[in-house]
């Protein structure tokens, strides 16, 4: 049993209320208890700040696209190369790093917990194969089911508890985490090279609106009990004017949940567009931003944009086939039968571009004008918006208007015109970023129970112990001390073992797979339901027998049981 | 005798998952479901039956730890090791054999680079319009085979995924589908299609840029005959691709290997890309090995790079034509090698196969090959898919557990490395 005392650490820990106190955190063989004696470690953390471990809620970091974004840019892996040094491994890539890379530079920022935001269950096992390989954080993934023909056809015939049961069936099978919608409807009408551009209008085949799939799987994925509220990437991402169709689909929203919200809407920045096409097009945040403030039971990631080079990457496949059009970079698409699309392409944000400038405002100003961090959290859908990397960067923008204005008088000169940013004093204090960083995650995912997210008795020693000196540090005016201190741990810990120190990474760090497994009646048990089974052995091109993910791909693991109502 | 259904065959890069297998007393004695070529590996008979070193010119029979030790001695005492092959093994092991070439500095390659490396290339360039297999099954009403002979090669693909696989949108299959192939020769796939397009050795390239002029509106360009296509002809195709309602394209090495090579792919892309703008359409390439495709993958999250991956700098280096296995042996810069699961004596120039019999040479296989004669250490191993398990990647990049039917003394290829790995490790205080 192996104890660790960190001493004198300047605590925020939002979900205890513990904002800013000093105090001592004691380890006992992975998990936070009220005192150790004679501890094995002991690490002085005096004047430093020291948080949860970070989480990241929505980020392409594992499996078919983030692979294929590695496999076709060897420009993007020549751009972040590191060879091996003492324990630890070669890494390379700037956007889609290697896993190593990924796992690597998760840590030094703090980083202990990542929900892989799209994973086409068909496909699973090669996201799970590479989460063995990024050893320093917890693995979670959120299984796509926007184009599932089980699902849909389930939700055509009116059988919500069908629904459920099929939903079951795949993120048992898939051992994935969460229900996620990219572009509900969308995606199967892409299976013919058409897209949906509207929540009301009909999607072909199944003749069921994207707004009765988001209802509908909402309904079942609460039947289901899942820790995990429905994770929505909304219709019509990227298009100017998209802000009324993201606004309806937040309308429609029931509230189910009294324990968490009902709908988890990511990277919202692409979703808050006006104007009715490119020349025109404007921020519409102000009005996203009301709606949300409005919902309690709406949670939002920002999916910011940072300018440099990136790699877009999606189950959007006709979002991305629109967006090759504007770019001419290169073009890849994967759709994937019966589940779902997806799509890769490289981009560059410039400040000089307008659409990309206004863009960025977008991400700031919903930082700033949803009033609770809780139900605002920090990301930019890595590496759509930026990749990871440049979190500190974000935190630093919403902590500083000053920093914000700096930026603003660099971007295109009409971009002050189209969106509101300049005139928003907030600036955001420690305890809304360490909200937005890791808290509200931990809240949103239905982790708390799991003990992740703070840093109480019981809860896994998952810390990040920043080198910043809260006491003489202003951020509204040191953001540079913002952005090299959270870039860069002086102590990263994982389940209780330093896993990274001033970026010197450990091998391993005894990370774990979490997924979902819910128990349903055997009339929803779609293992032994002859229509399903026929048909998936009909349509898909694989058995059905050697569909599901053997628990030898996950390793340690933690299964998340829950009792459906079905 | 026992039954196993279900079974994923690990010969083709189409794995096949429907194969059943009919056992008795612990050996495999038939095959249902599976082609000839997948039945004749199941039911392969000359596997190697120890571990064997050459001494003074003659074979010597070891034992399984005097052949890692020799392993170890090998790669450790070369300067420029080459760890070449992978096709013919599962991810697992490709992993190991990755973390071996850091540690060593090598070289580490796939049979890619002897297949369809110009297709990453050209990948790399302009991207990549696919889909998996099923989502042609259930939706395509035109098939194109360039430059590959699916009867041959990947006997059940026509009839698994496309020309006559049932599929939801089509009510019948085979009359609702067309297919074109495109081919310098006439071959049995050629046979059995709606549309055959014979070109002249070399004339690919100018047939794509002629199909996408016409696509493009400028079919005034074209003359009567492209590389002996009759304008004609395109026309008609170039117009069957535009109305067709999902259109898929499939290519072999007769593109890719053809002259213009890398561009030729391109040029395929970007018809398919073109052709988007009108309908559906995809594009993959036959992968042939059953988990080529499986070693570009692992490479790629591992290292960065899909193939021909030189880690000689510490830091991941990719240059294919420099790091490709067939230059670093034609330079005769190689000095050690190691092969898993694949059989270049067999395919690479003869300049590249002398240089693999003059210096030592490790071969991890179960089967005798013309390299396992060519080698100085023989490591027979268990057959992924029927004594050892393992993931490949099918050649649209699904996933599948390679299952294990029956028990054998044989270790994996990923017990090998391992065990060859970790004596590394220690020997090199790591
Ligand atoms: S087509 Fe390929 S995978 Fe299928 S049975 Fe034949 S050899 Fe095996
Ligand atoms: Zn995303």
């Amino acid at each position: 049993m192996k104890t660790l005392l960190i001493k004198n650490a300047y605590v925020i820990d939002p979900i205890q209320n513990i904002n800013g106190e000093t105090m001592d955190i004691a380890v006992r063989d992975g998990k936070i208890v009220d005192d150790v004696k004679n501890p094995d470690e002991v690490i002085d953390a005096q004047g430093m700040l020291t948080l949860p471990g970070g989480i990241d809620s929505h980020t392409h970091f594992s499996g078919t696209k983030v692979n294929f974004g590695r496999y076709m840019s060897p420009e993007d892996m020549r751009a972040g190369r590191t060879s091996r040094k003492g324990d630890m491994h070669a890494t390379a890539g700037y956007s889609v790093p290697t896993t190593y890379g990924n796992s690597y530079r998760y840590a030094k920022m703090g980083y202990t917990t990542l929900l892989e935001g799209a994973m086409a269950p068909m496909e699973a096992r090669h996201t799970h194969e590479e989460f063995r390989y990024t050893p320093l954080q917890d693995c979670l993934a959120n299984t796509l089911f926007d184009g599932n023909w089980f699902a849909l056809q389930a939700i055509q015939d009116g059988d919500i508890k069908r629904l459920a049961g099929v939903l079951a069936w795949y993120l048992s099978a898939s051992k994935g985490f969460g229900v996620k919608l990219t572009n509900p409807g969308g995606t199967e009408a892409w299976g013919f090279g058409k897209d949906v551009s509207c929540i009301n209008e009909p999607i072909p085949r199944f003749g069921i609106t994207p707004r009765e799939i988001i209802v509908k799987m909402i309904e079942a994925n609460e039947m289901l009990n899942l820790p995990h509220s429905v994770h929505l990437h909304c219709n019509n991402l990227g298009k100017p004017g998209n802000y009324m169709c993201t606004l309806d689909t937040y309308d429609a929203i029931p509230d189910l949940n009294d324990k968490r919200q009902s709908l988890y809407s990511t990277h919202v920045q692409f979703h808050s567009y006006g104007g009715s096409s490119w020349k025109d097009f404007c921020s519409k945040a102000e009005d996203i931003a009301r709606s949300v403030n409005d919902k309690p039971h709406i949670v939002i990631d920002t999916g910011q944009v940072m300018f440099g080079k990136t790699t877009t990457m999606t189950a959007d496949g006709p979002m991305e086939f629109n967006l090759y059009r504007l770019y001419h970079n290169k073009w890849s698409n994967h759709d994937v039968e019966m589940e779902t699309g997806s799509g890769v392409i490289p981009v560059q944000y410039k400040k000089k571009n307008l659409v990309n400038a206004i863009m960025w405002s977008i991400g700031l100003e919903l930082g700033l004008l949803v009033d609770d961090p809780w139900r605002c959290i920090l990301a930019t859908d890595n590496p759509n918006g930026a990749p990871f990397v440049k979190y500190p960067e974000v935190m630093a923008l919403l902590m500083s208007k000053e920093y914000r204005d700096k930026e603003f008088a660099t971007l295109h000169k009409s971009t002050g015109k189209r969106v509101i940013l300049p005139s928003l004093e907030r600036e955001l204090t420690w305890n809304e970023i360490a909200i937005m960083t890791r808290s509200a995650q931990a809240r949103a995912l239905g982790l708390v129970d799991y003990g992740k997210g703070y840093l109480g008795e019981g809860a896994e020693a998952d810390i990040a112990i920043y080198p910043i000196d809260v006491a003489t540090t202003d951020p509204t005016r040191d953001y540079e001390r913002i952005i090299n201190g959270f870039s860069s741990t002086e102590y990263t810990i994982k389940r209780g073992e330093v896993v990274c120190r001033r970026g010197t990474c450990t091998p391993e760090g005894n990370h774990a797979t979490y997924w979902v497994k819910p128990h349903v009646s055997p009339k929803y048990d779609m293992s032994t339901d002859s229509t399903f089974i026929d048909d998936f052995n009909r349509y898909y091109s694989i058995r059905m027998a050697n569909y599901p993910i053997g628990e030898e791909y996950i390793g340690r693991n933690v299964c998340m049981e829950t009792e459906a109502s079905i | 005798m026992q039954e196993i259904k279900d079974m994923v065959c690990p010969f083709c890069g189409c794995l096949c998952d429907d194969v059943t297998l009919e056992i008795e007393n612990g050996e495999i004695v038939a095959t249902d479901n599976c082609c000839a070529i997948g039945n004749a590996k199941f039911l392969g008979k000359n596997r190697l039956k120890n571990p064997i070193k050459k001494v003074d010119g003659k074979w010597v029979d070891i034992t399984y730890d005097e052949a890692i030790d020799t392993a170890v001695d090998i790669l450790l005492d070369a300067d420029r090791p080459l760890l070449f092959g992978w096709s013919g093994t599962h991810g697992e092991a490709q992993c190991v054999g990755v973390h071996m070439n850091e540690i060593l500095g090598g070289v580490i390659d796939s049979t890619t680079s002897v297949c369809h490396g110009p297709s990453i290339l050209a990948i790399q360039e302009v991207g990549h319009p696919g889909c998996t297999l099923g989502q042609v099954k259930n939706r395509a009403d035109l098939i194109i085979y360039w430059g590959c002979n699916p009867i041959e090669a990947h006997p059940r693909h026509m009839s698994r995924y496309t020309t006559y696989a049932d599929g939801y949108f089509l009510d019948n299959a085979f009359r609702n589908r067309k297919v074109i192939v495109v081919d310098v020769r006439e071959t049995e796939t050629s046979n059995v299609a709606d549309e055959f397009i014979r070109i002249k050795p070399g004339g690919d390239y100018a047939v794509l840029s002629s199909l996408r002029a016409i696509l493009r509106g400028k079919g005034d360009m074209i003359p009567d005959s492209v590389a002996g296509v009759t304008k004609t002809q395109l026309i008609q195709v170039a117009e069957m691709c535009k109305t067709c309602k999902f259109g898929a394209l499939f290519f072999g090495v007769g593109l890719t290997m053809a002259k213009g090579k890398y561009k030729n792919v391109r040029n395929a892309i970007e018809f398919v890309d073109d052709l988007n703008r009108h309908t559906k359409f995809t594009l993959t390439p036959m992968r042939g090995h059953w988990n080529v495709y499986g070693a570009n993958e692992v490479m790629s999250w591992m290292t960065g790079y899909p193939y021909a991956v030189d880690f000689c700098r510490g830091v991941a280096f990719y240059n294919p034509g420099e790091t490709t296995a067939v230059d670093i042996l034609a330079r005769k810069e190689c000095d050690a090698c190691m092969i898993v699961g694949s059989d270049p004596a067999a395919h690479f120039p003869h300049s590249c196969v002398e240089q693999l019999r003059d210096i030592p040479m490790i071969v991890i296989d179960p089967f005798q090959t013309m390299t396992t004669t060519l080698a100085d250490l023989q490591i027979p191993v268990a057959v992924t898919g029927i004594d050892a398990e393992g993931t490949a990647y099918r050649m649209d990049g699904v996933p599948l557990k390679v299952k294990k039917a029956i028990d054998s003394d044989y270790p994996s290829d990923t017990e090998i490395l391992t065990r060859i790995y970790d004596i590394m490790l220690e020997v090199k205080g790591l």
